[in-house]
């Protein structure tokens, strides 16, 4: 397979030719490294906050529903890219002057890793938060009105009547947005962030050796996909209600 | 124990009710019929504040349900329903949908919801079933735990929207049976149902609805006995539901 290209999968382990005392794998796990902690912090902020903003979305009050909707026209409807470049080069300009001097005095890989955790973590939670009301909308009316009717303040409707049963019913969608995440924080390389996709394209820069580069980080995050819905393929199956949608009883 | 004054509510145009009056005392019996549309569901909702209401007042137990400052909840609290549909919470045993509201709105003990819930349960006939999921369960069997799970909260009334509707025939009177013996030991009942059979049996007085309005508020063997003295459109449903 391609001629004139000689494959070298042992590039891997050369140490690398900057003078650091790792070698080129050695690279491409702390880009993973920086992947996973960006990419699970940000799930951490996206169900935080989409949580909350999906239940608003279903509530009778029409100022806390949009609030809900108005937090998902802009989450959503920006590029993701475009929302990078707000947090990271826009956002501390807006901050107030000692917060923003403070914040550009951080090493500069916190501050591409600052950005990108709150940028993909609001833009996700848009997302969830989408989820979640639809969710919540799947249920039967009559299953609020029980909940009420027994004296449930509407608070405890939600919390021991509806999102139990709302998250069931979001997990499928839930792993594709966990799926999402880890591809999407590729884009915090374009800030500077050494997260894997950079790390593979320094590897680029540095052996040549473009598709082992590559082979490896697509690898990485394909092996990470499938962690991420074996993971939440058991969480469905320990929370799958006896004879309730379709399961076995 | 329940009074409806002059209750009105609209959805735009639409008059879901119009100046609807009624008591019920304690103790009594009340059967609401009338035909689809008629806004008995309605009605019955507004009780306990589940449907909102434009006009008129409520009240139960002298309590105001659309004054701003009842504390709803509470007042839910001692207002059971059973709903058409069952509406037990599937991701809970059957156990659990009795004691939730025990423990969260009334703050009783877990040992003291649990074995409240059993004893209603056993009386509704189900004791075996207490670890079970509503899934699990026959339509029947998730009413009757619907009834158990209302009951457990000790309501000073039972408000039931049409409770049999969605049953198959066989189960039916499973339910009314149930329904029969609170009405026997003195349980305040407001019900909307077809079942006219079970309006002779418990009932004290029945309600006729159409179009969003009372028609017919009268005593039972007034209702079924006196046929001629009704009006026309409930000579009309009697006649129809009768011949079955």
């Amino acid at each position: 397979m391609f001629k004139n290209y000689s494959w070298d999968w042992g590039v891997f382990l050369q140490p690398v030719s900057t003078g650091e005392p790792t070698n080129y794998l050695g690279w491409l796990l702390a880009g993973f490294y920086n992947t996973v902690v960006l990419a699970l912090s940000a799930s951490l902020i996206a169900f935080a906050v989409g949580v909350v903003m999906g239940v608003l979305r279903t509530t009778p009050n029409r100022w806390l529903a949009a609030l809900g909707t108005t937090y998902v026209g802009i989450f959503r409807n920006i590029p993701v890219i475009v929302q990078l470049f707000a947090w990271y080069f826009v956002l501390p300009e807006l901050l107030p002057t000692s917060m923003g001097t403070w914040f550009k005095q951080l090493p500069a890989s916190t501050q591409m890793m600052t950005s990108a955790v709150l940028c993909l973590g609001l833009y996700m939670g848009a997302r969830v938060c989408e989820l979640i009301r639809s969710g919540i909308e799947t249920l039967p009316k009559g299953q609020r009105s029980a909940a009420l009717a027994l004296g449930l303040t509407l608070p405890q409707a939600y919390r021991y009547v509806l999102l139990p049963v709302a998250f069931r019913v979001a997990i499928p969608p839930l792993t594709s947005e966990m799926i999402n995440v880890f591809k999407n924080s590729a884009v915090a390389s374009t800030i500077g962030l050494l997260e894997l996709s950079a790390q593979a394209q320094q590897l680029v820069d540095y052996t040549a050796h473009p598709y082992e580069s590559f082979a490896a980080a697509t690898a990485v995050y394909i092996s990470i996909n499938v962690i991420v819905v074996l993971i939440m393929r058991q969480v469905e199956v320990s929370v799958h209600l006896p004879g309730y949608i379709g399961g076995k009883s | 124990m329940i009074e409806i004054n002059n209750v009105s509510k609209q959805y735009g145009a639409f008059h879901v009710l119009t100046d609807c009056s009624t008591k019920v005392a304690k103790g009594e019996v009340v059967v609401v019929c009338g035909p689809s549309g008629s806004g008995k569901s309605t009605l019955i909702k507004t009780i306990n504040g589940l449907e909102p209401i434009n006009k008129g007042d409520i009240r139960v137990n002298g309590t105001s349900v659309c004054s701003p400052k009842t504390n709803l909840s509470q007042l839910r609290s001692k207002v059971g329903m059973v709903f058409q549909n069952f509406e037990l919470f599937p991701h809970l045993s059957i156990i659990e949908n009795l004691t939730i509201a025990q423990i969260k709105v009334l703050g009783r003990k877990r040992n003291e919801a649990d074995d409240k819930g059993r004893t209603y349960l056993d009386r509704v006939g189900l004791k075996e079933q207490a670890a079970k999921y509503p899934a699990q369960l026959s339509g029947g069997q998730q009413q009757r735990a619907a009834i158990a799970r209302a009951l457990c909260m000790d309501p000073i009334c039972m408000l039931f929207d049409e409770p049999t509707s969605a049953l198959d025939p066989e189960m039916v009177n499973e339910v009314l049976d149930v329904m029969v013996q609170l009405a026997r030991e003195g349980t305040t009942m407001m019900c909307v149902t077809h079942e006219m059979g079970f309006a002779r049996k418990v009932a004290d007085r029945v309600i006729f609805m159409d179009a969003g309005r009372i028609i017919e508020d009268t005593s039972k063997a007034e209702f079924f006995g006196n046929i001629e003295a009704r009006t026309d459109r409930a000579k009309q449903f009697l006649s129809r539901i009768l011949q079955h």
